[in-house]
C-alpha cells in the first residue's frame, strides 16, 4: 500500500453504516469492519437494524438492511446517531439513511444499481446520482458490480457467485478511507473459508480490488485516521448485548456454584440468548426449547424448585405470556431470572425495532400484588453485569426477578474488557441444610425476609409448596384472610429490601443544578452523549443525568438525588411508563417528559432540542 | 438401600387433610400411589409430585414427598424442568382430563414427544369436578353439562390415542376402585423409563356419577372390560368365551366367541406391550363400548431413549470436545486483544 495520500485527516469519532438489500452481507461487512476496528484499537460500539423479513422485495425500502458502526480514539458509549460515512449498495438503501447523513459526510454507492426499476422502486424519479441532490455530500460512485466480477474473473466465477462479494468490495473501499490493513481480514477468509480456496482468493482478491480503485480514483482526496483509545492495560473483547447476558448467567451459575439452566422459546430479538446457550452444553448449561413460552417459564419454575439457577428469556408478547407463572414464581418464592428484550409493541409490533415499553408489564403484569425485582442493563456490555446481578438477586433474596433489555443494547455490540470470574462477587444461595430440624419452608431470615430454599433429594426437608396461598412458617395452604395480608406484606417488603443492596443511584455530570436527565436502560449511550452536547451549548446551566439501572425497589437516595435539581426531564422510548411508575412512587415532584415511540433508539440532537427547551424557558 | 427397603406406605401418608368429597374416586388413588411409592427403589426424598389444577391436583399435598402443586394445565412443563435440573429425581404428575388435555394439551403431547421421564397419573372422570360440572375434553359427545345445557358438539379426545399417536412410550389404565390392576400398572409406569402415561377411569360422585358405571357395573364388567396382560391371548367375559382377534377381512380388531364357527384361542391376537408398531396399541386403546370392552391393564411399553439420557450424553460429550471448562476460559475464548 503505497502512501501518496496528500491528505489525511484525524478524527476523534466516526460513524459509518454499511446499508443494502437484506441479502447483500451488509451485516457481514459490518461485523469485519468492527473486527478490524478492534485491531487497530478504537474504542466502538455497533447497531445491526433489520427488517423483520428474511429477503423483503429486492430494492425495496422496506428490505434495507443497516449495520452501524461508531468508533473513535475517544470512548464510545452509542452506536451513534448520524453516520459520518455510508455505504448504500443500491438506491433504496440510500434513500432509506440519507437523511441520518452529516451534511458534507462520505457516501459510497455501487453505481451499477443507479439504473431502471431500482431507481423508481426506491421512490426516486431520477438518479439521484446525476441530478444534483447529493452534492453537499462527497460521493464515492463506484461501479462496485462490475469491478466485483471483474476482479474475480480469472477465478472463472460466474456473476451470480461474483456477486456475492459486493460488499467486500464495498468493504475495500472504507478500508481505504480509514487507512486500515487488508491482512487480518485477509486471514478471516483463509480461515473462514478453509473448505474452499477459490472463494478465500476471490474474497482477498475483491477486498484488495475495493482498496486500490478508492485509492486509484480517489488519491488526491481526504482519507481519514482515528487514533487508538488509550484504553487501560489488560485484555479486551468486544460482545453483543444478547452475548453478554447469556454469558453473564454461566458466570453467576459457576460463582454460585449451581448448574445453569435455560427454559425458553424463540422469539426476536432474544433468540440470540437460547442459541447461545445451547451452545454451551460443554460447560453444562441444560438450555432447553420448549413448546411454547408458557412451558419456557414453568420449566425453569420446576428446574428451581430442583435446584438450579434457572432462567428464561423472551421479549414483549412472551412476557405476556409468561405472566401467569411468574405469579407462582412470586407465590412459591423461587429463584429464577425473567429476561425480556423489549421490542417494539403492542401485541406482534415493530419484532426487530427497539422500545421500551414492556416496563408497567414487568411490574405490574401479574394478577393479585405481585412484587418481582426488576432491573435493567444499558448497554451491550453490562447486560453482563446486570445478569450476573439478577441471578444473585434472585438467589440471594429467593425472588423472581425481571431483567430488562432491548433490541438494540441486544443486538448492538461494544468493547469490554474481559470478565474474569475473581472479579466478581461472591453469590450465595440460600440453600437449607439437610436434616434441619428448625427448617419450615417459609421461614425467612430476618434481614432480608428470604425463605430457604430446600431442594428435593435432601434429606428431612420433604415439603409441598405451590400456587396457593401459604400459611407463614409452615407453607401450609391457608385460606386465612389475616394470614393472606400478612405473606402479601412480606412478600412485598422482601423485595423493597433488595434496596439494601443495590447502592445508591449514581449523577453523571453536574451533581445539582437546573435540569436532571433521567432514564433508564438501554438508552444510556444516547442520554449520556446527549449530557455532553447540551452542557457544551449551555456552558452556565447545571445539568446532571440519572440513569436507572435498579427499578423495583429504586435506589434508596432516589429522591435526594431528585430534590437537587430545578427541572427533572424523563426520557423514554416509550410514551412515558417509567414517568407514571416515578409519579406513583415519588409524587411530590414535577417529571417533564421527552418520548419517542419510532422503533428507533434517541437521537442526540432530538434530546438537545428537547431540553434546550426546557433550559430556556 | 437398606433404608429404601424399609420404606412402607406410612412413610408418604402427609400430615394434611384430605379433602375430597366423601366417595370420590381420588381416594383409591391415594391409596394406590401411597402403596407403590416405596416399591419404586428410591429414597423418600427423591420423589417428586407436580401437579396442575383441579381435584385431582390436590394430591401433592396428601402424599408425603417433596411436591409441587403448580398452576392450570402446566404441571408437566413444571414436572420437565425439575427432570432436566435433576435425572436422578422420580418425578410423577397428577392430572386431571380437564387440566391435562385442555389447557395442558399442547404440554401433554410434546411431554410424550420428547418421551421425558415422568409418570403421568391421569385421573380422567369426563368433567370439570373443582370448576363444578362444565363438560371436559373427554366428555361423551351429546352429554348435558352445565356449559352444555343441549348437550356436547365436540367430540372427545380419548387419551390412550393421543399418547400412541404422539408417539408414547408407556400406555395403561385402570378402573379407579380396581386397586389390584392400579397398583399393578402404576408400579410398571415407575418401571418405564420414558414418559408413562396411566389413565385412570375415576369417578366424580358430584358432578358426573356413574360416567364409567357402563363399563363397570359389578354384574357386567367381565364382559364389558378386558384386562390386557402381556404375553397372554385376549380373553375376556363372564364365561372366559370371548376373544379379540384381527379380522382376517378388515385388519380391524373384533370381537369373537371362542368355540363359535371353529374359533379357538389360538385365532386371538396374543397382547405384545413391546410392539414397537403404534398400529394394535392404537386399536386397543380405542375400543369401547358397547361394541368392544374397553381395554385395562398395560396396553403399550416400548424402549426409547429418554431426554434426560440423550441430554446428559450431549453434555458429556460437548465437554470431552470443547477446550473450554469455565466461565473465564468462555470469556477468553474468540476474538480478544491485549492492550500494553
Amino acid at each position: 500500500m503505497t502512501e501518496k495520500k496528500s491528505k489525511v485527516i484525524e478524527l476523534e469519532e466516526v460513524v459509518v453504516k454499511f446499508a443494502g438489500d437484506s441479502g447483500d452481507g451488509m451485516q457481514l461487512a459490518g461485523s469485519l469492519f468492527a473486527d478490524n476496528t478492534a485491531t487497530v484499537g478504537n474504542d466502538f460500539a455497533t447497531f445491526p437494524d433489520y427488517p423483520a423479513e428474511i429477503r423483503a422485495p429486492h430494492n425495496t425500502i422496506s428490505g434495507v438492511s443497516g449495520f452501524q458502526i461508531h468508533f473513535g480514539s475517544k470512548l464510545v458509549i452509542s452506536s451513534g446517531d448520524i453516520a459520518d460515512v455510508l455505504v448504500a449498495m443500491n438506491p433504496a438503501s440510500l434513500k432509506a439513511n440519507l437523511n441520518n447523513v452529516k451534511y458534507g459526510g462520505t457516501i459510497v454507492v455501487d453505481a451499477d444499481t443507479f439504473v431502471g426499476d431500482g431507481i423508481t422502486k426506491a421512490g426516486y424519479t431520477n438518479s439521484p446520482l446525476d441530478d444534483g441532490s447529493l452534492k453537499d455530500y462527497h460521493l464515492i460512485a463506484a461501479p462496485i458490480t462490475s469491478l466485483t466480477r471483474e476482479a474475480q474473473k480469472e477465478l472463472g466465477c460466474d456473476n451470480k457467485t461474483a456477486d456475492k462479494c459486493r460488499n467486500v468490495f464495498a468493504l475495500g473501499i472504507i478500508y481505504y478511507l480509514f487507512n486500515r490493513e487488508l491482512e487480518s481480514t485477509f486471514k478471516y477468509f483463509e480461515t473462514k473459508f478453509a473448505k474452499n480456496q477459490t472463494i478465500v482468493e476471490a474474497n482477498k482478491k475483491v477486498l484488495a480490488a475495493g482498496y486500490n480503485y478508492a485509492e486509484n480514483v480517489d488519491a488526491n482526496k481526504t482519507t481519514f485516521i482515528v487514533d487508538k483509545y488509550p484504553l487501560k492495560k489488560g485484555k479486551y473483547r468486544y460482545i453483543t448485548g444478547n452475548s453478554a447476558t447469556a454469558w453473564g448467567m454461566i458466570a453467576a451459575a459457576e460463582k454460585a456454584g449451581l448448574e445453569l439452566y435455560l427454559g425458553s422459546y424463540p422469539i426476536t430479538p432474544a433468540t440470540e440468548i437460547l442459541i447461545e446457550l445451547e451452545n454451551r452444553r460443554d460447560l453444562g448449561v441444560k438450555a432447553y426449547q420448549a413448546e411454547d413460552e408458557i412451558a419456557g417459564i414453568c420449566s425453569a419454575i420446576g428446574a428451581a424448585f430442583a435446584g438450579a439457577l434457572a432462567i428464561t428469556t423472551t421479549s414483549g408478547p412472551g412476557l405476556s405470556l409468561k405472566s401467569e407463572a411468574i405469579g407462582l414464581a412470586v407465590m412459591t418464592e423461587l429463584p429464577i431470572v425473567i429476561v425480556d428484550v423489549q421490542r417494539g409493541g403492542p401485541s406482534t409490533g415493530l419484532p426487530t425495532k427497539t422500545e421500551q415499553s414492556d416496563l408497567l408489564q414487568a411490574l405490574y403484569g401479574r394478577n393479585g400484588e405481585g412484587q418481582v425485582v426488576v432491573i435493567a442493563a444499558s448497554s451491550p456490555g453490562n447486560c453482563f453485569n446486570f445478569a450476573f446481578e439478577a441471578a444473585k438477586i434472585a438467589l440471594e433474596h429467593m425472588t423472581p426477578v425481571i431483567l430488562l433489555t432491548d433490541g438494540y443494547i441486544a443486538n448492538g455490540s461494544e468493547v469490554i474488557p474481559v470478565p474474569k470470574l475473581a472479579d466478581l462477587p461472591k453469590i450465595t444461595p440460600r440453600l437449607a441444610k439437610a436434616n434441619d430440624p428448625n427448617y419450615a419452608p417459609y421461614r425467612r431470615d430476618e434481614k432480608t425476609l428470604a425463605r430457604q430454599w430446600a431442594i428435593p433429594g435432601t434429606e428431612g426437608l420433604r415439603h409441598r409448596i405451590g400456587g396457593l396461598e401459604k400459611e407463614n412458617i409452615t407453607g401450609n395452604v391457608s385460606h386465612n384472610p389475616e394470614n393472606h395480608q400478612l405473606m402479601a406484606t412480606l412478600r412485598d417488603e422482601k423485595v423493597q429490601r433488595v434496596a439494601d443492596v443495590i447502592g445508591d443511584q449514581k449523577i453523571i455530570g453536574d451533581q445539582e443544578g437546573d435540569l436532571l436527565i433521567v432514564g433508564w436502560g438501554g438508552t444510556y449511550g444516547a442520554l449520556k452523549n446527549s449530557l455532553d452536547s447540551v452542557k457544551k451549548k449551555y456552558p452556565a446551566k447545571k445539568i446532571g443525568l440519572a440513569h436507572f439501572n435498579y427499578i423495583n425497589p429504586l435506589p434508596k437516595n432516589t429522591e435526594d438525588v431528585f430534590k437537587k435539581f430545578k427541572k427533572i426531564v424523563v426520557c423514554e422510548l416509550n410514551f412515558g411508563q417509567f414517568a407514571k411508575y416515578l409519579k406513583i412512587n415519588l409524587p411530590q415532584f414535577k417529571y417533564e417528559q421527552y418520548n419517542k415511540l419510532k422503533g428507533l433508539p434517541f437521537f442526540v440532537s432530538e434530546l438537545v432540542d428537547a431540553y434546550s427547551k426546557l433550559l430556556e424557558e | 438401600m437398606e433404608n429404601i427397603l424399609k420404606l412402607t406406605k406410612e412413610d408418604f401418608i402427609s400430615d394434611q387433610m384430605v379433602k375430597w368429597c366423601p366417595g370420590c374416586g381420588d381416594h383409591a388413588i391415594l391409596t394406590s400411589l401411597e402403596k407403590i411409592m416405596p416399591q419404586l427403589g428410591k429414597k423418600k426424598e427423591d420423589i417428586l409430585i407436580i401437579s396442575g389444577i383441579g381435584c385431582s391436583s390436590r394430591s401433592p399435598y396428601y402424599i408425603n414427598t417433596y411436591g409441587f402443586h403448580g398452576i392450570h394445565g402446566r404441571a408437566l412443563p413444571i414436572a420437565s424442568g425439575a427432570k432436566i435440573a435433576n435425572p436422578n429425581l422420580s418425578v410423577w404428575v397428577t392430572t386431571g382430563d380437564g387440566d391435562c388435555l385442555a389447557i395442558g394439551g399442547n404440554h401433554f403431547i410434546h411431554t410424550i414427544r420428547r418421551n421425558m421421564d415422568i409418570k403421568i397419573v391421569l385421573f380422567n372422570n369426563e368433567i370439570y369436578g373443582l370448576t363444578k360440572g362444565q363438560y371436559s375434553p373427554t366428555t361423551p359427545l351429546g352429554k348435558v353439562t352445565k356449559t352444555s345445557p343441549m348437550g356436547t358438539i365436540e367430540e372427545p379426545f380419548n387419551p390412550g390415542e393421543l399418547v400412541i399417536g404422539a408417539g408414547g412410550t408407556f400406555f395403561a389404565r385402570s378402573m379407579d376402585m380396581n386397586l389390584k390392576t392400579q397398583e399393578e400398572i402404576l408400579l410398571a409406569a415407575s418401571q418405564h423409563r420414558g414418559t408413562a402415561v396411566t389413565e385412570i377411569l375415576q369417578n366424580c360422585v358430584i358432578f358426573n356419577n356413574g360416567a364409567h358405571a357402563y363399563i363397570n357395573d359389578r354384574e357386567h364388567r367381565a364382559d364389558r372390560l378386558i384386562h390386557l396382560q402381556h404375553g397372554k391371548p385376549m380373553i375376556f367375559g363372564k364365561e372366559m368365551n370371548k376373544g379379540i382377534r384381527l379380522s382376517p377381512n378388515s385388519y380391524q380388531l373384533e370381537v369373537v366367541n371362542i368355540g363359535e364357527n371353529d374359533i379357538t384361542v389360538d385365532d386371538l391376537l396374543v397382547h405384545d406391550i413391546h410392539q414397537e408398531d403404534r398400529g394394535v396399541h392404537m386399536m386397543l386403546a380405542r375400543m369401547k363400548a358397547p361394541d368392544f370392552p374397553v381395554a385395562v391393564g398395560v396396553i403399550r411399553s416400548v424402549i426409547r431413549p429418554i431426554y434426560s439420557d440423550l441430554l446428559i450424553e450431549q453434555i458429556v460429550r460437548a465437554k470431552n470436545s470443547s477446550t473450554i471448562t469455565n466461565a473465564d476460559e468462555l470469556m477468553q475464548s474468540g476474538n480478544t486483544w491485549n492492550v500494553e
